[in-house]
């Protein structure tokens, strides 16, 4: 069963706005008002469209922002993890372990020891294949790993 | 040249808003608008590119059964179509131009390693990346 285009496209908008300005709060009703869909409709009807819910996506794209910065800037961990839209360095360095299954530290030391080759794609495309593939929530990720270990469960952020 | 690509083309949800958009907001010309049996074969061009021509093809064709239309124009509402890009000499100017002609712009310009770039989106969800041409030293 299909969606109607012209909502898709709507909802493509606030999708966009998310990618734009990952940094900021994205709550629900700022959103559905991006989209023109009632606050009701817009979460399902983005995650029709898009396979992840709203929140998931932009947790995706704040760890795409905060890979490119440690690969390609000097900037702290902590600066990256406030450039990014966290609130706290330890929120921050937990989900991106959760995700990435590498702390930021670690794969600022993964990249400076090996360098890309990747030039030749145009690097506004090369950021979208960096993004990580959230198939499940977060918290659903801890879970799983909470099972195998031993250790607390989290909710979802941001 | 004699040889190489003619025509690539994108799907529009409606050629005519289309082509106002490609035409009057991004300054391409039309290089041939043919119907014929409920069909339109429409094409345009870059100024500066005479030998290649982007198709705005409707998702909508005689071509085409009911269900694959519904899921071309869902595609392509969603933004889900292939990359497209253009190459200006200033990225920072064509993006100032862009907003002022009231273009959905998706990224304000980026400067990474030396080379600027901008997104934006034509009125059927097509992205675009403008990416500034790296001056040769």
């Amino acid at each position: 069963m299909g969606q109607d285009p012209e909502l898709l496209r709507r909802l493509l908008r606030a999708k966009d706005r998310m990618d734009a300005s990952s940094h900021e709060d994205w709550p629900v009703p700022r959103l559905a008002r991006v989209s023109g869909v009632s606050e009701a409709h817009f979460a399902r009807s983005f995650k029709d469209a898009f396979g992840v819910p709203p929140h998931r996506y932009l947790l995706t794209r704040r760890i795409e922002r905060a890979t490119a910065l440690l690969r390609e800037t000097e900037l702290s961990i902590t600066d990256i993890a406030l450039e990014t839209g966290w609130q706290s360095l330890g929120t921050f360095g937990r989900t991106f372990r959760d995700v990435t299954g590498e702390s930021p530290g670690e794969l600022r030391a993964r990249h400076r020891a090996a360098p890309g080759e990747d030039e030749h794609i145009p690097v506004c495309f090369l950021r979208a294949i960096w993004r990580p593939a959230l198939t499940m929530a977060v918290s659903e990720k801890r879970r799983l790993a909470a099972d195998a270990t031993k250790g607390s469960d989290q909710t979802e952020e941001p | 040249m004699s040889q190489g690509v003619q025509v690539v083309g994108i799907y529009v949800r409606d050629q005519d808003e289309a082509l106002a958009f490609y035409v009057d907001k991004l300054g391409f010309a039309v290089h041939t608008d043919a119907r014929g049996g409920g069909y339109r074969w429409l094409t345009v061009q870059h100024p500066e590119q005479p030998s290649f021509q982007l198709g705005l093809f409707a998702t909508t064709s005689p071509m085409m059964d009911a269900a694959t239309t519904q899921a071309l124009a869902e595609l392509v509402a969603k933004g889900a179509m292939p990359p497209l890009v253009l190459v200006v000499d200033d990225c920072r100017a064509a993006h100032a131009q862009l907003l002022a002609r009231g273009v959905e712009v998706t990224q304000e310009p980026v400067e990474r390693y030396g080379s600027v770039d901008a997104g934006f989106r034509d009125p059927s969800g097509n992205g675009w990346k403008m990416i500034e041409a790296r001056r040769s030293a």
